[in-house]
């Protein structure tokens, strides 16, 4: 049986509208893309989606005083663990000095990924 | 200044080749290309109110920046921070927690600090990049008492992502615009409950994949063609009333719906910051709610620039980046005396469905590419945007979607440059064909 699923492909801002064709839990087509990132996202989202994770960690030491300091998920992580990522954030305080990049929790939710610092503070 | 720093006299002036107000991506820009085009950087001087540079980006944590200036998808402190290390490693001269007071159309202005007190200045070229404010509730005239949890989406922003507070734990938003929607997000993953996201509009202002990854992500629900008419509560919000609206916007008697709240944010518009602007008595356009400017975002006082979200709200910071870079060459070649004289000086004009264009004035010949910026004032598919020089279509530009919510751009290249230079006046609009 063949169903026709949409989704919105958020590559970039465009946005594009994807109608898929699904048979047998499988996207064997796409329609609607605007650019051949679209197909290849459709079929990821529709099997595992993924999410960048942007959130805040505590922060000490800064020599302006800033409490927080910005942070990322260097690669997309499985989306059913967003809020286990969340609640992984929240045991880490990070010390300043931090440089932009920094990794703060390596293999973080899977081997290979890592969370980094979004920002440089003295 | 004097040797301790501290401005002593009243008659004592800070002369600057170059201040540009603001240190967010636009104000950063313009200093660097400057600096770039040859002002020394002890020459530059860029005056911020908040306590670090980066302006707005230093709040908006998310990623989505800089996919057309980097090629990469960085978040807000990513992207401020390219510009940040390249203000701090050329030596640009930079003061925070310093407000500017007052700028006049001479390029003298006022600006206050702990570390300096009472500081007047003089530039020989200003640009302004200070970014814009939200609409407030009383913009709105939402009745109801004056309860505490009612915040506009920034701040709410502001306090969870620098100062580390939670704004609630039961969440109403009105508008659906990108802040809203990405306030949605955040304030879920940090455990909140967003009951509802009310948009006044039949559409969403928002990008549609903040739809897709801040709202249907965790589902929650969004309501077109919908608004709040009432908060209840009285020392803190205890919920809203929500009405469907008509097609004038009106609320529909028996529509309406109760949710139980703790808070409400609002993500209903942003303005220009201007009150500089127009204290110096520089020209402003209605609609852009900026300054009238011309292809080198210079304003029509001479020596003073605008640039960025205080020239016209942008969605995309790439393009802020662009225009400050124009509006930071133009300041430069300004101070050195390297400008020439155009011909003529004529106007863009919004015709049918575009609300504006900016520049407002080119000035002629043109001898280099130049963008036109817009946006529409509905969402229409399958149109394109027309450019007329003196009425006479020149040239379609086809879209498959123009809504309200993202900025477009045509660009007057090499062959449109004769008809445009032979105009007394451009103006695009929306055509079906």
């Amino acid at each position: 049986m063949e169903t026709k699923p949409a989704m919105t492909c958020i590559i970039c801002p465009m946005g594009c509208r994807l109608e898929l064709t699904v048979k047998d839990g499988a996207v064997v087509g796409v329609e609607g893309n605007g650019c051949a990132r679209g197909p290849k996202y459709a079929a990821a989202e529709f099997v595992a989606p993924r999410r960048t994770l942007t959130t805040t960690v505590r922060l000490t030491g800064a020599a302006e005083g800033d409490r927080l300091l910005p942070v990322r998920t260097r690669d997309p992580i499985p989306k059913e663990k967003l809020f286990e990522a969340m609640a992984e954030t929240a045991k880490i305080t990070a010390k300043a000095p931090v440089r932009r990049g920094d990794v703060l929790a390596a293999d973080f939710i899977e081997a290979g990924n890592a969370l980094i610092a979004c920002k440089t503070v003295e | 200044m004097s040797e301790n720093g501290k401005n002593n006299s009243k008659m004592e002036l800070l002369e600057k080749k170059l201040i540009v107000i603001g240190s967010g991506p636009a104000g950063m820009a313009a200093a660097i290309r400057a600096n770039d085009c040859g002002i020394a950087a002890s020459d530059i001087l860029i005056i911020e109110r908040d306590r670090q540079l980066g302006g707005i980006l230093t709040q908006c944590i998310h990623a989505g920046f800089g996919l057309k200036m980097f090629g990469e998808e960085l978040t807000g402190p990513e992207y401020a921070g390219r510009f940040i290390d390249e203000v701090r490693k050329r030596g640009i001269g930079a003061v925070c927690d310093s407000m500017v007071l007052s700028l006049s159309a001479d390029r003298t202005l006022s600006f206050v600090s702990p570390a300096t007190g009472f500081v007047r200045a003089k530039a020989g070229a200003v640009v302004i990049a200070a970014g814009c404010r939200e609409r407030s509730r009383g913009a709105l005239n939402i009745p109801g008492s004056r309860p505490a949890g009612i915040f506009s989406a920034g701040t709410a922003q502001r306090f969870v992502n620098i100062e580390g507070y939670m704004p609630g734990h039961r969440v109403v938003i009105l508008g659906s615009g990108d802040i809203g929607l990405i306030m949605a997000r955040r304030l879920t993953l940090e455990g909140a409950k967003v009951e509802r996201v009310v948009e006044l509009m039949p559409f969403s202002s928002g990008l549609r994949r903040n739809i897709a990854q801040c709202l249907e992500d965790f589902g929650i629900p969004l309501m077109l063609s919908h608004t709040v008419t009432r908060i209840h509560g009285a020392e803190r919000v205890e919920g809203v009333t929500i009405s469907a609206v008509d097609e004038q916007r009106r609320p529909i008697a028996g529509t309406e719906e109760y949710i139980a709240c703790d808070t409400l944010l609002l993500s209903v518009g942003l303005i220009p910051e201007n009150e500089l602007t127009k204290g110096a008595g520089i020209p402003m356009d209605r609609v852009t709610g900026g300054a009238i400017v011309d292809e080198n975002r210079e304003t029509l006082t001479e020596g003073i620039f605008a640039c960025g979200n205080v020239l016209h709200v942008h969605d995309l910071v790439d393009y802020v980046t662009e225009e400050s870079y124009l509006a930071g060459e133009a300041a430069a070649a300004c101070i050195r005396g390297e400008r020439s004289r155009p011909k003529k000086v004529i106007g863009t004009k919004a015709a049918d469905g575009v609300r504006y264009v900016l520049p407002q004035r080119l000035n002629l010949p043109l001898e280099k590419d130049v963008d036109l910026y817009m946006r529409v004032g509905e969402v229409r598919k399958n149109v394109k945007l027309t450019l007329y020089a003196d009425g006479e279509a020149v040239k379609k530009f086809p879209r498959r979607i123009v809504t309200p919510g993202e900025m477009e751009r045509i660009t007057l290249n090499a062959a449109l440059r004769e008809a445009v230079n032979g105009a007394s006046q451009i103006s695009v609009g929306i055509t079906e064909d």
